[in-house]
């Protein structure tokens, strides 16, 4: 019976050089709601487990830049109770809101749920959309990368032996600008997305939209950056010819399985509603930021 | 390995427990501490019956090793009684029949102990989202979110 | 000795009251103990290994490495356990099968889903035993598997038992199959009726396994002496039934075995069963020591019963003016592994609230390789009634005719026959239909995607052996002791009703779960038989208590016992001797207990064979999101014919409980299986029952037609209001959006795509 070994270090240093010298498997323990379930199921057997949550840098969240600068291992909780970032990301918010019960979110990190590396994960479309960086430590230092650069499958990232995330950094928000992120689930609360969308965007003082940027979870093998679902409301106000043109963008980038929680067909049709939904609450949103 | 040694505050005492790296804080409270009030329903957090608050957050205990319990302040339900005058949601909970097998019930007064801290006077609905995490199946909610607002009433007023 | 049979309402005065439940506190500060609570000295932690397989031969089985492993202290395995005769054993409905049960414990031959306990180990920490289990090599040949019942009723299915001949079919099949049985009920002439029809519509449907879903999963724990005698602390519905079983599965003297009900964490028929109890057993004997077991939550899902998913179709015949002149349904009901499902129920439920000259009832009982069907709340009459009551739905709109005005015409009195023979003897059934017709929301106009649906249901309830000791205590108390688990109330109630009876607080009522070697023999808690008919034993305990109390009070006013009468609590001189001494309370006699003859105690025994049967029936308003299928739940009104609300809050509570599960089997809830056979939604992440936020306040009416057969008029309530959920929804939704949903469960993804179909 092999031992489960435990360690919880201060300082990121001390983390980086845990898990670069780790032998067999090393689980980094944030929140623990993805990993202690696998572990209980017996579907990862890890040597050692590292509880990053005693290093100051990975739980806060911080004003940077008149961004922001969240602890990747900051419960939702927290994140959801910060009455500024939740005022200026409703829509990353709302994601980080619906990650599992209150109970879960007690516990539960954005850092976790973007490299737990599932399809589904709320806030992962979320933070792309917001066009979120995350920041990496390893042991040949820090680096910055974009937050669609992290997952590259299920249960798998672009991190090297040794990488941790950090934190993710949210830049200031120009005016008329606002987020929204909708999922489909067939219970109210407490399911995994069958689909999820995120949408981003900045109109200019007559309600043009400039910029944009539109994030599908569920429907492909990691979370999606649709360029050709921003181009849609890029240059229009927003109405409805655009938004039915985001919607078949949405549903025509979707690349769905089916599973358990959803076909094939069905994503594929209410990713492009929910892209739609999103994207009228963040323009009606953006409406409302002076 | 050798068992770690965690001192916690737990319902207030100060309480010391060894445990294995494994084991989680549900494993603990039952099998180490013999309080067994905190249930295990599904062990994946998925239920709500191993609801606790550690340092005042609502979390489910089975999600949560033993070992990250180390300076934690931890309430469990044999801690929300005053002695021998029940909280208010307990008492609530049984005039308002808002229990039927009761194995919930731990879990559901935890929860809703946790959303009248923070937030006083829910809605009917802010209620029902509040404790989508708490599983019920025996009394398809209706007299546990009844009893939860009669409680906010009393403790508003008191 | 049964009481006289009506008691004039104004004259209860505890029973119709909500107060507290005696066993409330512990279950509100964590103190009650269930199943998994208990600890014992030098207990051992017992763990089972589960067929990864859905159909396989066991070819070899070698538990000698589990066997050496430090710290394993038993392992156990079929061939512990004695062979059974093949027999069905008890009435048909609910009859047993040892030869089968044995197999569902430890399996012998082949294993026959994924999650067949084939080997239990017991070690000294809960870590050794999973190690153990891990040493234990299994050899499997695996076979083809079939799960859906059409599919296991084709003739090249691939065969769970190579040997089985359906039964009730004469002459009997020369080839086996996996239909295990075959019933048929038939009143009048079918197809008359049909040739007298001026409407036929007729329609198939299918609903998914669902699981009881209770929150607390089995556990037990077990200890037996050197001598052989053992006791058994057990979550279960039914303790004297855990005995039964275990002494036959373990071939035990059942006297040798005692068990203790524990507080018990929700069941809904699915703890009415054994899987663990005999394996803890057994462990302990095999090892000397105490063993305790319980299941995850995934082996809940994947190694117990769920209730029969199904296949049906449903034709009937009407008149213009929505007199039904015909009815004709085929049921099949997946048994899972092992004969035994609910059909036969369906079969007798499915038409039973309606008066129909013309009627056919065809059932299968068909074996396939899931888990082995358990009851789960009125057994098998929510599935008939989805079929039926669509169907009913369908009938109203083709002769345009408002679905309620239609059962109302067809719905059966007292005298009406019933399809297995007898004549309803009970009401009940069309004040249900009048109490929503009256209610406000019936007519409330709708939106736009919103729809209103309506469905009605019948539950047997259940009568039965039950015992009760009463004991009267020096102050003037009362212990009353049953042998029924307190699935949700029950204590409340039988304290309500001695109370009652005696003539004293509700609060000097303490009543308690007696272990088996503690009160005489009673069934489970199941069929909603306990209010009624344990209620029955503990009222005739009162009335001896009261008999004997008049003799105290005699003796202590040397008078004929004939002379004195009980009424208020109080014995009062009467006849002759009227007025010539002060009466004496409860509380006085029982001071003189020593001096006027010693204890007051008396026990009662019940074989009760007068249960009424419940209605239900219920609509519901939901808003269809045309987009996505969601369907959300505005309103729901359920009305029951309860007899008589002895605590009218547990009655709300009982149809809060069933309207819920029957929106989680209608909306949600499925068994859903790989191409292998595994199922993958073995959690309550994935197997989605309603959640909170799901539901709004559901609106009970509960309308009261005493039971002449009870001293209270007490009805079983606890069932039948989970019968018409998943018929309300479905014809909500076809009143939203024109479509008919006939598959359970009525997900998002269906609902598009039928929404989206031409």
């Amino acid at each position: 019976m092999s031992e489960l070994r435990y360690e919880a270090p201060k300082t990121l240093e001390a983390a980086v050089a845990l898990l670069a010298g780790a032998q067999g498997l090393t689980k980094v323990l944030a929140g623990g709601s993805d990993l202690l379930v696998q572990m209980r199921a017996g579907r990862i057997e890890p040597a050692l487990v590292i509880d990053i949550k005693g290093i100051p840098e990975m739980t806060t969240i911080t004003a940077e830049n008149g961004g922001f600068r969240v602890g990747a291992a900051v419960p939702c909780m927290e994140i959801v109770e910060h009455k500024a970032f939740a005022k200026t990301w409703p829509g990353l918010t709302e994601a980080i809101a619906l990650i599992g019960s209150i109970q879960v979110k007690g516990r539960a990190s954005v850092g976790g749920n973007l490299c737990n590396a599932s399809p589904a994960a709320d806030s992962v479309p979320a933070l792309i959309a917001a066009g979120a960086m995350a920041s990496i430590a390893g042991p040949k230092g820090k680096r910055e990368a974009h937050v669609e650069d992290i997952v590259t499958g299920p249960g798998k990232t672009s991190l090297a032996k040794g990488e941790i995330v950090t934190s993710f950094f949210l830049a200031k928000r120009p005016p008329h600008a606002a987020d929204a992120y909708l999922r489909f689930t067939p219970r109210t609360e407490m399911d995994i997305a069958v689909v999820g969308a995120a949408v981003n965007l900045t109109l200019d003082a007559k309600g043009v939209c400039t910029d944009a940027r539109v994030s599908l979870g569920a429907v492909a093998a990691t979370a999606l950056l649709v360029a050709e679902a921003a181009a849609a409301l890029i240059g229009s106000s927003v109405d409805d010819a655009a938004l039915a043109r985001l919607e078949a963008a949405a549903s025509a980038a979707a690349k769905p399985i089916d599973d358990k929680r959803g076909t094939k067909e069905y994503r594929i049709k209410v990713v492009g509603v929910m892209a739609r939904r999103a994207a009228t609450i963040a323009r009606d949103r953006a409406k409302g930021n002076p | 390995m050798a068992k770690h040694h965690v001192t916690t505050t737990l319902n207030g005492n100060p309480v010391e427990f060894l445990c294995e790296t494994q084991q989680t804080l549900l494993d603990v409270l039952r099998d180490e501490l013999h309080l067994t009030g905190t249930k295990e329903g599904c062990a994946s957090g998925d239920c709500g019956a191993c609801s606790v608050t550690v340092n005042g957050r609502l979390v489910c205990s089975c999600l949560m090793l033993g070992v990250e319990a180390e300076g934690k302040k931890i309430e469990t339900i044999e801690g929300m009684a005053n002695g021998a005058q029940l909280h208010v949601l307990q008492q609530k909970f049984l005039e308002h029949a808002a229990l039927q097998c009761g194995i919930c019930t731990p879990g559901m007064l935890i929860a809703a102990k946790a959303l009248l801290e923070c937030n006083p006077d829910p809605s009917e609905t802010e209620v029902r989202y509040w404790l989508a995490g708490n599983l019920c199946r025996c009394t398809g909610y209706n007299k546990i979110v009844e009893a939860v607002l009669a409680a906010a009433v009393e403790m508003r007023r008191t | 000795m049964d009481t006289p049979t009506s008691y004039p309402e104004k004259k209860l005065k505890v029973i119709g009251t909500s107060p507290v439940r005696p066993d409330g506190v512990p279950k509100v500060t964590g103190l009650a103990q269930y199943g998994a609570d208990f600890n014992l000295p030098g207990m051992l932690w017992g763990k089972v290994l589960r067929s990864p397989h859905a159909h396989a031969r066991i070819r070899s089985l070698n538990t000698k490495n589990a066997e050496a492993l430090p710290g394993v202290k038993a392992v156990l395995t079929a061939a512990d356990l004695p062979e059974q005769k093949f027999a069905y054993v008890g009435p048909e409905r609910i009859a047993v099968n040892y030869w089968h049960m044995t197999r569902n414990i430890l399996a012998r031959e082949k294993v026959l889903y994924e999650g067949h306990a084939i080997v239990a180990v017991a070690a000294t920490s809960q870590k050794i035993a999973d190690e153990a289990l891990k040493l234990i090599e299994v050899e499997y040949e695996v076979l083809p598997h079939v799960i859906d019942v059409d599919a296991a009723m084709a003739s090249d299915a691939p065969l769970l038992f190579e040997d089985m001949i359906t039964r009730g079919i004469e002459p009997p099949p020369a080839k086996a199959s996996n239909i295990s049985k075959r019933i048929e009920y038939k009143l009048g002439d079918i197809d008359a009726g049909f040739a007298a029809a001026d409407e036929i519509v007729e329609m198939s449907f299918k609903t998914a396994p669902v699981h009881q879903g209770y929150i607390e999963p089995h556990a037990c724990i077990a200890r037996t002496d050197s001598d052989g005698q053992s006791e058994l602390w057990v979550s279960t519905q039914g303790h004297f039934v855990v005995r039964t079983f275990v002494a036959k599965l373990l071939n035990m003297k059942t006297g040798d075995l005692r068990v203790h009900a524990a507080e018990i964490g929700g069941a809904f028929g699915g703890k009415t069963v054994v899987y663990l109890e005999p394996l803890a057993v057994a462990l302990s004997r095999k090892s000397g020591h105490p063993v305790k077991m319980t299941m995850t939550r995934e082996e809940v899902f994947k190694g117990s019963g769920p209730t029969s998913g199904a296949s049906m179709t449903i034709k009937i015949g009407v008149k213009k003016d929505g007199k039904i002149v015909a009815a004709d349904a085929l049921f099949k009901y997946q048994a899972g592994a092992f004969p035994g499902s609910p059909v036969m129920n369906g079969c007798m439920c499915g038409f039973a609230p309606y008066d129909i000259a013309n009627m056919r009832t065809i059932g299968y009982d068909v074996v396939c390789n899931r888990p082995k069907a358990v009851a789960y709340r009125a057994p098998g009459s929510p599935i008939s009634a989805f079929a039926v009551e669509s169907t009913l739905d369908a009938v109203a709109k083709k002769i345009g005719m408002d679905p309620l005005q239609l059962r109302l015409k067809n719905t059966a009195k007292i005298g009406t026959p019933l399809i297995w023979g007898p004549k309803h003897t009970h009401a009940g059934f069309a004040e249900t239909l009048q109490a929503l017709a009256k209610h406000p929301g019936y007519n409330a106009p709708l939106g736009k995607n919103q729809g209103r649906g309506m469905a009605s249901g019948y539950w047997f309830n259940g009568g039965g052996e039950s015992s009760a000791t009463v004991s009267i205590n020096e102050d003037g108390t009362a212990v009353v002791a049953t042998g029924s688990p307190d699935i949700g109330g029950s204590r409340a109630s039988t304290a309500l009703m001695a109370a009652e009876a005696l003539g004293i607080d509700y609060d000097r009522v303490r009543p308690i779960i007696a272990d088996t070697n503690s009160v005489g023999y009673t069934q489970g808690t199941g069929g909603s038989r306990v209010t009624y008919a344990t209620g029955k034993a503990v009222i005739n305990a009162c009335n001896k208590v009261i008999a004997e109390l008049c003799a105290r009070a005699a003796k202590i006013w040397k008078i004929e016992v004939e002379d004195v009468i009980w009424e208020d609590g109080h014995a009062r001189p009467a006849g002759k001797k009227a007025g010539a001494f002060e009466p004496l309370s409860l509380k006085a006699i029982a001071a003189q207990r020593s001096a006027t003859g010693g204890p007051v105690t008396a026990s009662a025994a019940v074989n009760d064979g007068g249960p009424a049967p419940g209605f239900s029936t219920q609509f519901c308003d939901v808003e269809v999101d045309p987009e996505t299928g969601a369907v959300k739940i505005l309103r729901w009104v359920a009305a029951q014919d309860v007899g008589r609300a002895v605590h009218p809050a547990y009655v709300e509570g009982q149809i809060h409980g069933g309207v819920t599960q029957g929106i989680g089997w209608a909306l949600n809830e499925e068994y859903i299986y790989d191409k292998d056979g595994h199922l993958i939604n073995a959690g309550f992440l994935d197997y989605r029952m309603p959640v909170c936020s799901d539901l709004p306040m559901i609106e009970t009416l509960i309308v009261e037609i005493p039971n002449p057969n009870h001293p209270y008029g007490v009805k079983g309530m606890a069932e039948a209001n989970i019968v018409p959920p998943m018929a309300a929804l479905a014809n909500a939704i076809h009143n939203a959006v024109g479509k008919r949903l006939t598959d359970l469960p009525m997900s998002p993804p269906k609902v598009l795509a039928a929404l989206s179909a031409r």
